[in-house]
C-alpha cells in the first residue's frame, strides 16, 4: 500500500467540519480521484496529505511509516509525493527562471553534477511537452497552460510514485484542459507513477482514474472502482452528481 | 526577462527620477574625492574673513583686457552700525586649476597636495560666502556630505536589515513569536521620534571621538527606525506565506529557513527597496536635528546639521543669508531620495499587478 488516511477529522473555525472522518487506501499504480463539489473538503484532505494542515486527529501513512511532523516529510515523502496546485499563476514563483524553479525541486535530493541536473530537466520538460530551451525563462513570459506543464515538470523532476493533483485543469479553458488531459494520459503510460486527482469534474475524473471516491461534506460517501461507480452508483449524492455531469437518469 | 531588469526599464523611463538620481550620485561622488575638490581643508579658518560674501570671480582686468579667471582681495571695514563691509582691492590673485595647496591624505591612503581649485594666500576663495570664524562654506558643506549623506545610509543599512529579519520571523512563524515581537516594535513606535532621539543621544557618553559619536547617531538612528519597517514587512510575510508557491516550496521539503529567504523576503525587496529610499531623508534630517542643536557631529568637523546651528540667529541670517547653504543641500538630498523612492515604488507595482501578484 502506498497511502493510507486513516481516520483524519479537520475542523476549522465554523459551523462545518472540513473532515469528518475521512479514511482511504491508496495503491500503486490505482489512479484514485476525489469527486466533489467546492467546499466539500478535498482540498483540505489533499493539504493534510502533504502536511500543509495539521490533522486534528487521525495519520497518514506513506509506505508504512507513518508522517507525524513537517521534518518526518522531508525524507522519502518529499521526493515520492509530489503536488500541482491549481492555480498555475500563483504556484510558481515569478522571481525565478523555469531553471531555478526546476532545480527546487531536487533540493532534497542527493547532490548532482550539472550535466545530471540538465539531463533531469531536459526529460521532465520532454515528458510535459515542452522545449527545452525554455529554462532560461521567467513564469511571466508562459500563458496559463504553459506554466501548468512547468508545474507538473516541477512535481515531475524527483520522479515520484505519487503525483497529487489538486484542481489542475480546472482554471484553464477547454481546450488547454484537454491538452493537459492528454499529456497526463500519455505520463500514466510512460512512469510508473500513481496520480491522486481531485477535481469537481466528473468527465475529467473518468478519463484519468481507476478508483474514484466522492466527498459530501468531509466525508468520503462511496469509493468504488471508476466502472461501478458510474455505472451503478449506490449513494443518492453520486447520483445526483451523475445526473448533473451527464444529463442521464441512472439506471435502478 | 527577470523581475529586476523589467522595473529597471520602467524606472529609467521617470525623466525626473533620473535626475534625481544624477544628482545624488554627484553628491556622493563630490563626498568621496571632498578632499580634491575643496579649496579649504577642515581645520582652515581664517578669522579676518568672518562672514565674507561669496567671492566673485573675475575674467578682465579693469581696463577690459582678458586675464583670465581670478579674484581679487578683500578688505574690511566697520560702517556706522559696526556691520562689518567688505570692499574689493586691486590685489589679483589667479584662480589655480589643481594647484598646490594643504596636504591631505586623499581617503586616508595617498598624500597629495593638489585642489581643484584654489588662489594663492593671503588671497581667499569663498564660493559660497564664509562662516563666523571666516571658513569656506563650499567646502565645509562638500566635507560634511561625507556624514550628513552616509549616516541616512548606514543607520537604513542596520535598520533594513533588522526590520527583514523581526519583520520576517514574526510574519512567517506567526503566533506567540510575532505576538512578542510586535510589541516590542509598538513600544518603540510609542515614544515620539525626537524625544526618543535625545533620549537615546543622553544615554551615550558626551566623551566620545568624533568617529564614536558618529557610530552612535548611526545606532541611535537605526534603533528608532526599524520598528516600523518590521511591521510592514511582517504584514506582507502573512499574505506571501500563503502563496501557492511557498506552500509548493513546502510539499518539495524546503526547510523554513531556506523558503523564508528564496521565496519570502526577496518578494519583500521591492517594496523595501522603495521605503529605504523613502526613509533615508528621515535619517538624513534626524542627524541634521542633533547637530543642529549640538549634540551631533561637533566643530571642527563639519555636517549639515551643525553648520545650519549658526544660521539659529535670525539677525546672522539677515546679515549673511548664505550660512543657509547647507539646508539648500539637506532640501536637495530630502527631495532626491523621495523622488527616487516614489518611482521605485511606481516601477514595481504595475508589474506585480500584472501577475495577480501584489503585496
Amino acid at each position: 500500500m502506498l497511502l493510507r488516511v486513516n481516520d483524519v477529522y479537520k475542523t476549522f473555525p465554523g459551523p462545518v467540519a472540513a473532515l469528518d472522518g475521512v479514511s482511504l487506501d491508496v495503491h500503486s499504480g490505482e489512479h484514485v480521484s476525489i469527486v466533489g463539489e467546492s467546499g466539500c473538503g478535498k482540498t483540505t484532505l489533499a493539504r493534510v496529505i502533504m502536511g500543509l494542515v495539521d490533522p486534528d486527529e487521525g495519520s497518514v501513512i506513506f509506505n508504512g511509516h507513518p508522517l507525524l511532523t513537517a521534518h518526518s516529510r522531508r525524507g522519502d515523502f518529499s521526493r515520492q509525493v509530489r503536488m500541482v496546485f491549481q492555480d498555475p499563476f500563483s504556484s510558481l514563483d515569478p522571481r525565478y527562471s523555469v531553471r531555478a524553479i526546476l532545480k527546487e525541486a531536487l533540493r532534497r535530493e542527493p547532490k548532482m553534477t550539472p550535466g545530471e541536473d540538465f539531463l533531469r530537466m531536459r526529460k521532465v520538460l520532454d515528458l510535459v511537452r515542452m522545449p527545452a530551451d525554455i529554462l532560461t525563462r521567467y513564469p511571466h513570459e508562459f500563458s496559463g497552460g504553459e506554466r501548468q506543464r512547468i508545474a507538473i515538470a516541477r512535481a515531475l523532476m524527483t520522479s515520484p510514485k505519487l503525483l497529487i493533483l489538486d484542481e489542475a485543469v480546472s482554471s484553464l479553458d477547454v481546450l488547454v484542459q484537454q491538452e493537459i488531459l492528454a499529456m497526463l494520459e500519455e505520463l500514466q503510460q510512460r512512469m510508473p507513477v500513481t496520480y491522486f486527482f481531485i477535481s469537481h469534474n466528473l468527465r475529467v475524473v473518468r478519463r484519468l482514474s481507476r478508483k474514484v471516491a466522492v466527498m459530501y461534506q468531509g466525508r468520503i460517501v462511496e469509493y468504488a472502482d471508476r466502472d461501478t461507480l458510474f455505472n451503478a452508483p449506490s449513494h443518492p449524492y453520486t447520483q445526483v452528481l451523475l445526473k448533473a455531469a451527464f444529463n442521464y437518469e441512472v439506471s435502478p | 526577462m527577470s523581475e529586476f531588469k523589467l522595473a529597471w526599464q520602467r524606472f529609467v523611463k521617470d525623466r525626473v527620477a533620473l535626475i534625481a538620481l544624477w544628482v545624488l550620485g554627484i553628491l556622493y561622488a563630490a563626498a568621496l574625492f571632498a578632499d580634491v575638490i575643496t579649496p579649504y581643508s577642515l581645520r582652515d579658518e581664517s578669522r579676518l574673513h568672518t562672514y565674507c560674501p561669496p567671492t566673485a570671480i573675475h575674467f578682465l582686468t579693469s581696463d577690459g583686457h582678458w586675464a583670465g579667471p581670478y579674484v581679487r582681495g578683500v578688505a574690511m571695514s566697520y560702517d556706522e552700525y559696526r556691520r562689518r563691509i567688505y570692499r574689493e582691492t586691486d590685489e589679483a590673485y589667479p584662480l589655480k586649476f589643481f594647484g598646490k595647496g594643504e596636504s591631505y591624505k586623499f581617503l586616508g591612503v595617498v598624500t597629495w597636495d593638489r585642489h581643484l581649485l584654489s588662489v594663492d594666500a593671503p588671497g581667499r576663495v569663498y564660493l559660497l560666502g564664509a562662516d563666523s570664524r571666516g571658513r569656506d562654506i563650499f567646502s565645509r558643506i562638500i566635507h560634511g556630505a561625507r556624514v550628513s549623506l552616509t549616516i541616512g545610509l548606514f543607520g537604513v543599512l542596520i535598520s533594513f536589515v533588522l526590520g527583514l529579519l523581526v519583520g520576517g520571523i514574526a510574519g512567517y512563524f506567526g503566533g506567540r513569536i510575532d505576538n512578542i515581537l510586535m510589541r516590542m516594535c509598538e513600544m518603540v513606535m510609542m515614544v515620539p521620534g525626537f524625544y526618543l532621539l535625545l533620549a537615546l543621544r543622553a544615554a551615550v557618553p558626551d566623551t566620545l571621538n568624533s568617529l564614536q559619536v558618529y557610530a552612535a547617531i548611526v545606532i541611535i538612528l537605526a534603533f528608532i527606525g526599524w520598528a516600523g519597517l518590521a511591521r510592514v514587512i511582517r504584514g506582507m510575510c502573512l499574505s506571501l506565506k500563503e502563496r501557492d508557491y511557498v506552500l509548493a516550496a513546502r510539499t518539495m521539503g524546503l526547510t523554513d529557513m531556506e523558503i523564508v529567504m528564496r521565496h519570502i523576503l526577496p518578494h519583500t525587496i521591492s517594496y523595501s527597496l522603495a521605503a529605504v529610499a523613502l526613509a533615508v531623508p528621515g535619517y538624513i534630517l534626524g542627524e541634521s536635528a542633533l547637530s543642529l542643536i549640538g549634540l551631533g557631529i561637533q566643530d571642527p568637523y563639519a555636517s549639515w546639521g551643525n553648520m545650519l546651528s549658526e544660521a539659529m540667529n535670525i539677525v546672522r541670517i539677515q546679515f549673511a543669508p548664505w550660512i543657509l547653504w547647507p539646508a539648500f543641500f539637506i532640501a536637495l538630498t530630502v527631495m532626491c531620495f523621495n523622488l527616487i523612492g516614489d518611482a521605485l515604488r511606481d516601477a514595481w507595482d504595475p508589474m506585480l499587478k500584472g501577475r495577480g501578484d501584489q503585496p
